[in-house]
């Protein structure tokens, strides 16, 4: 077998390992351990193949378009924050340009003092290294991106990285933005949250492209919530309609803790987003929320796992479309119950807002019990706008358009309701309205 | 003096036809009411003057100060002046009462201007109190998990915020309790008594309602027309006697 042959070229696309040996020359300042992990997993995405159309882990998504070619890692750029149209009260921001880290502000020094970190992560694996060591990335690949993960642990330049101190409340979100820009350029945005006993915290991911031209977005996210901690997670995805974009969430949910996490998705020509919540210990709660707005041609792919590993856990997901246009979505949901996780309560919905014709939905619901004491729902459903209730806002003066995306924000209440930050919940709305 | 007109107004449902040939013409400031047994097509006719797909014109005219409505859309004709208080208003789940109202009169200015917020919200208060509407409906979703009579309430609300020329008000009075039923109807008198006020077309089942809004004139309708029309006397005539001998004078009148 010849690795030099065209097909080894096409599975790695402009990751060859000479860009490989490149990136890693930048990362001179890193911690040997880093590089030793960077090199591993660079060696596992060049061994994985692309994936196939018989992928179950793939079924409905258009693969043919998933290329890794025409693209180069982002050279840095001094890019400031872009976040005009998403403005809220924050309490830290951060924001990186092109993987790099291009503007900043500190904490405020009570909370500095209580021992709560926003930094990067290139600064986290000198200080931080055991922190990074235990949560980077550490949890199982199982949604059927282990290739691109593999790149995005390669790749990933810089990024943010959170700590929130036991029993420490911190009120305001913590911002993080994630900014590309160039034509071609590809970008791993990573942010990791750890949340210790009994804290709180908001942080916020914000995926914008400075220019519109198409970028290749590999980001991932990791979570850990301990004993008691109440996480809330808000990732709204905004890159130029031309971009390739993944995204990798982990959420790791310890006794009595409880994360919520919300995904808008609006930008890119097509998106995947896996997100595998744990839930490890008795008492854990994981939310799950996503909202997307599919336009023109775009394609979602959303695929989601619900390991419940302990008794009494809780996890309910509600992930809502959009579809206009020629749009596709694809939503693939799993619940595991493990055998010991009696008492678990668990729920998925998926629920399809068709505004076209043309739009096309697909939902492949799934449940794995081997626990015999449980409670798990699951449902998808597909509906059109109400014509009766088009017709009461028509009649009230109301244009078409302008009913259906009342109606639209109406279908899409429910999930934002659920957010109890009322400044983030408008800048969401807002946000979504740059789509109509 | 605005003036809207119907003219020899045939609707159908699919292949059958519901009015079958109604004329009518209301003025600013006049009050029509409209009785009639269930089923004779007075929803119909107010659903299809407003525009709904459901039903189609076959025949005859409605026209708003001069000018044919049939071809605008729904919305078009709202802001040309047209409301319809539903008989049966949608719930409309996620929807808040204030973004509702806010979008309707928004979609009253000129391109890029913006409703000024706190005039709104005084406006939208100022009007919730007239008709004695918790103000903690503004955040509510329009509709959804109303009582029968808080739906009625909050069509007349509308009604007050957008100040129509013509309203249809098709049994705005089902639902209400008796102290609801004053306190529409005196939030209704207070339109028409004021600079907008607009021509109703009433449509009922009850007397009550009409003693408080007075109409100037009252039709029966019968199977898809008008068959008799009189002053207010004719309500009463009705709520005493019924509708049969109303059937029997038409059915002489047709035979
Ligand atoms: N969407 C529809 N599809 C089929 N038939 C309909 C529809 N709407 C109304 N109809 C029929 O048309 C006729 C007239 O109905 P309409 O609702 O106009 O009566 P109405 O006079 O308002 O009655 P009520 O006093 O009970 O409100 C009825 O026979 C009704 O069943
Ligand atoms: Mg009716």
């Amino acid at each position: 077998m010849s690795t030099a042959s065209p097909a080894t070229q096409s599975q790695n696309g402009s990751f060859t390992a000479e860009v490989f040996a490149a990136h890693l020359a930048t990362q001179a300042a890193a911690p040997a351990w880093w590089l030793e992990r960077k090199r591993a997993a660079y060696a596992q995405f060049a061994a994985l193949p692309m994936p196939a159309r018989t992928n179950e882990g793939w079924r409905f998504s258009n693969i043919g378009t998933l290329s890794l070619d025409g693209v180069a890692v982002a050279t840095p750029s001094n890019l400031k924050s872009q976040i005009s149209d998403f403005k809220f009260k924050a309490v830290a921001e951060l924001t990186f340009a092109n993987n790099t880290l291009s503007s900043r502000t500190a904490l405020p020094a009570d909370l500095a003092a209580k021992g709560v970190i926003v930094t990067t992560l290139a600064e986290a694996a000198v200080k931080h290294a055991d922190l990074l060591k235990a949560h980077f990335m550490a949890q199982p690949q199982k949604l059927g991106s282990e290739k691109f993960a593999a790149l995005h642990i390669a790749f990933v330049g810089d990024g943010a990285f959170i700590y929130v101190p036991k029993g420490v409340t911190v009120t305001d979100p913590i911002v993080v933005t994630h900014l590309a820009s160039g034509a071609g350029t590809a970008v791993f945005p990573h942010t990791l949250v750890v949340a210790e006993e009994n804290s709180r915290a908001t942080v916020v991911d914000y995926f914008v492209s400075a220019d519109a031209s198409a970028h290749f977005a590999c980001g991932a996210n990791d979570l850990y919530a301990g004993h008691g901690a109440q996480l809330t997670y808000v990732a709204a995805q905004n890159w130029s309609p031309t971009t390739l974009s993944f995204q990798f969430n982990s959420t790791v949910v310890r006794r009595d803790a409880r994360v919520q996490s919300l995904n808008l998705h609006l930008g890119a020509r097509q998106a995947r987003h896996e997100s595998l919540s744990q839930l490890q210990a008795p008492g854990a709660f994981s939310e799950m929320l996503a909202l997307t707005v599919a336009m023109g041609a775009q394609e979602f792919d959303q695929r989601t796992l619900q390991i419940h590993q302990a008794p009494n856990t809780k996890s309910d997901l509600l992930y809502k479309n959009a579809l206009r246009d020629t749009a596709r979505t694809i939503f693939s949901g799993l619940i595991v119950v493990d055998p010991d996780a009696q008492k678990t309560d668990a729920y998925q919905s998926n629920r399809n807002l068709m505004l076209s014709d043309d739009a096309e939905a697909n939902s492949l619901p799934g449940l794995e019990i081997q626990a015999n004491d449980v409670r798990c729902t699951h449902g998808a459903t597909s509906s059109r706008i109400d014509p009766e209730q088009e017709f009461y806002l028509q009649s009230r003066g109301i244009a078409k358009a302008a009913a259906d995306e009342l109606l639209t924000f109406g279908f899409f209440e429910e999930v934002l309701n659920r957010l109890e930050n009322e400044p983030l919940h408008d800048a969401l709305r807002e946000l979504i309205k740059t789509k109509f | 003096m605005a003036s809207l007109e119907i003219q020899n107004l045939q609707i159908s449902i699919g292949d059958k036809p519901i009015v079958k040939g109604l004329s009518l013409t209301i003025r600013s400031g006049e009050v029509h009411a409209i009785m009639g047994p269930n089923g004779t097509g007075k929803s119909t006719l107010a659903k299809a003057i407003a525009g709904h797909p459901d039903y189609t014109i076959t025949g005859g005219d409605v026209l708003l100060d001069g000018k044919s409505v049939l071809e605008m859309e729904t919305d078009e004709r709202a802001r040309a002046g047209l409301f319809l208080a539903f008989q049966y208003p949608s719930e409309i789940p996620g929807v808040t009462i204030a973004n509702f109202l806010r979008a309707a009169l928004q979609a009253r200015l000129a391109e890029g201007e913006e409703i000024d917020a706190s005039a709104y919200y005084k406006r939208l208060y100022a009007k919730m109190d007239l008709l004695k509407i918790d103000r903690k409906f503004t955040s509510r979703a329009v509709n959804d998990g109303f009582s029968g009579g808080e739906k009625k309430r909050c069509e007349i609300l509308q009604m007050a915020m957008l100040e129509p020329k013509f309203a249809l008000m098709d049994e705005t009075d089902s639902g209400l309790d008796i102290d609801a039923l004053r306190i529409v109807a005196e939030g209704v008198n207070a339109q028409r008594g004021s600079a907008i006020s607009p021509g109703i077309l009433l449509i009922t089942h009850y007397q009550r309602l009409l003693d408080y809004i007075i109409p100037d004139h009252v039709h029966v309708m019968w199977d898809g027309r008008i068959v008799k029309s009189g002053d207010k006397s004719l309500a009463l005539e009705l709520e005493a006697k019924g509708y049969d001998w109303v059937k029997q004078e038409f059915a002489a009148a047709s035979a």
